[in-house]
């Protein structure tokens, strides 16, 4: 593993004691971490502010990545050789690296999946499978389509009922009718823990108690809240948490499923195929235990791997540590964004209870040709409706623009971003 | 600077005084297009007189690019015949396949040359051929309408 150049808690602005306790790292140093933060773009210096889409990523993760391939590639759980055994163990201690990461009783609770959709979609037939007419599946007007969609689908062939918590105007959940809308019929209560559009953290507590004492179980999409804070899925009493490596610093391809082990011990197989049986009959196949039953065919390796360097580098930084510092940025941001004329925010306008992902309209300026003229200015941003367009809808608008940050950025980068807009008014007005 | 060639003068000034916009009657056939990967929609109209295509009128929320498209379509199209104006369409969507390389035919697409640049980027070819798909939809909905023995809108 090669050694990472910031340590935690080794940078406190001067003249700042009143941060002395809290954990933070110096972001010059992380960003030296980073290649393609040297890029320019059009240009100017990259100013990338789309983490929510996908992250960057760390020259820890992308050595690890080549030196996998390099020195260890071979097929897991299936060899006795030894570059068969190296990257068979490689596999595993990834597993159980990110079961560290999220608190989870064991590793044999994290199934490796292509992404945050296809663990859902797993959910959507493995647990889905039993529901029958009458059942119901909350889920949230606040969605990323990946948690509408296996649910429609789900419902159209099981005959279950589809529902769902509006959102409020200040971009938060409407939990005023959960006793009705979780109720004695409800199966599956499924929500995103931090919107990857507005930027809200959703609450956890009362939903989750209000859905057990139902006896319905909860899906939390986590994809954009566990790169970005602490998670714990003991503290959170969930049944099941989606989240995607590409997102957290690892490369594309692999996803997280977690699940509590006797709910994945109890649930059918989602694809089926080699690795993932017992044994096999013509007539007749018996199933692995999980989190095998659930990973038929030859897995992402060197991207679980990847993920698994990915954690390590989180984990060294500490998740309060990176939570504080999108906290610090997000209050700067939305304090000087709200100096740009004719700019709204949608979604929580204070920096309590959301996240460093901020979404906004700018005069009636289409969000395409908002992103086009950041772009020009080397300013990364992501435009369109997100993937969530009942949330657009919910607020009357085709599409918006999103900003988004990560460990790496910094003020100066929301300064040149604020710069970008007032460029973007003067093109249009 | 690449970004100017993007954001033509003309397509600015479309997009802020576009012409045709606001739906109107009576008309022989219109349709709908949506661009799913960013929301954007046009609704166009078309109005045939024997062989002509005599009013094209628009509605539709879109980025100045897909906006100042429908506002050009409606200058190049109005009053040619249905052949003509077929010619025209396929003139810009070989200029916007182009990827910057094909030469614009300013007899033909007339203001449409403006839109050279956005062939560059790819990502935004979609917006401005938006109103122009729709357009060939509407016509040929219109035509097959008016030569048809059966009647009805589209």
């Amino acid at each position: 593993m090669t050694e990472i150049v910031a340590q935690p808690g080794s940078w406190v602005p001067s003249g700042m004691p009143q941060f002395d306790e809290a954990p933070r790292y110096d972001v010059r140093l992380i960003r030296e971490d980073f290649p393609i933060l040297r890029r320019q773009v059009n240009g100017h210096p990259l100013v990338y502010l789309d983490s929510a889409n996908t992250s960057q990523k760390p020259r820890q993760v992308l050595d690890v990545l080549r030196e996998h391939y390099e020195r260890h590639n071979a097929n897991v759980a299936r060899s006795v050789h030894t570059l068969g055994t190296e990257s068979t163990t490689a596999y595993e201690a990834a597993r159980a690296k990110v079961a560290a990461f999220i608190g989870a009783a064991s590793p044999d609770e994290i199934v490796f999946t292509k992404n945050s959709t296809e663990a859902i979609n797993l959910v959507a037939h493995s647990f889905g499978v039993r529901l029958r007419p009458g059942d119901e599946i909350v889920i949230s007007e606040m969605e990323h389509h990946s948690n509408i969609v296996p649910w429609q689908l789900l419902c159209e062939r099981t005959g279950a009922t589809l529902r769902w918590f509006r959102i409020t105007d200040d971009g938060r959940l409407d939990l005023s009718n959960l006793e009705e809308l979780v109720n004695e019929r409800t199966r599956l209560v499924s929500y995103v823990h931090m919107s990857n559009i507005l930027g809200t953290i959703n609450p956890t507590s009362a939903i989750i108690a209000r859905a057990h004492e139902v006896g319905a179980k909860v899906l939390l999409d986590c994809s954009q809240s566990v790169p970005h804070l602490p998670v714990d899925v003991a503290a959170l009493d969930a049944d099941f948490i989606a989240f995607t490596g590409h997102k957290m610093l690892g490369p594309t391809g692999i996803g997280v499923l977690w699940g509590r082990y006797d709910l994945l011990a109890d649930m059918p197989p989602f694809l089926g195929g080699g690795s993932m049986i017992e044994t096999v009959t013509l007539e007749k196949t018996t199933y692995a235990l999980p989190p095998t039953r659930f990973e038929a065919g030859t897995p992402p390796i060197a991207q679980a791997i990847g993920l698994g360097a990915a954690v390590d580098y989180l984990a060294h930084l500490g998740m309060p540590a990176i939570a504080g510092h999108e906290r610090e940025l997000a209050a700067y941001a939305l304090e000087a964004m709200a100096t740009v004329p004719g700019l709204r925010i949608f979604g929580p306008a204070i920096p309590a209870g959301r996240g460093g992902t901020i979404s906004f309209a700018l005069d009636g300026i289409h969000p395409h040709d908002v992103g086009q003229v950041l772009d020009s200015l080397g300013i990364q941003v992501r435009v369109g409706h997100h993937c969530a367009r009942p949330t657009c809808v919910r607020f009357g608008v085709p599409a918006m623009t999103r900003v988004s940050f990560y460990l790496y950025n910094t003020t100066d980068e929301v300064d040149a971003l604020v710069r970008g807009l007032e460029q973007v008014r003067k093109v249009f007005s | 600077m690449q970004f100017e060639q993007l954001y033509q003068e003309i397509i600015l000034d479309h997009y802020k005084h576009p012409h045709g916009r606001g739906l109107r009657e009576p008309f022989d056939a219109e349709a709908h297009h949506v661009n799913p990967t960013c929301g954007d929609e046009v609704t166009i109209r078309v109005r045939l007189a024997g062989d002509a295509i005599e009013e094209i009128s628009f509605e539709g929320m879109g980025c100045s690019i897909s906006l100042a498209s429908a506002s050009v379509l409606h200058d190049v199209m109005s009053g040619h015949t249905v052949t003509d104006a077929l010619a025209r369409h396929d003139a810009f969507v070989a200029l916007m396949s182009g990827r910057g390389q094909v030469e614009p035919d300013e007899e033909l697409l007339e203001d449409g040359v403006a839109f050279a640049g956005v062939a560059k980027y790819p990502a935004r070819v979609k917006c401005a051929l938006l109103s122009w798909m729709a357009f060939k939809d509407a016509t040929a909905r219109a035509v097959a309408d008016v030569a048809g023995p059966v009647g009805g809108t589209a």
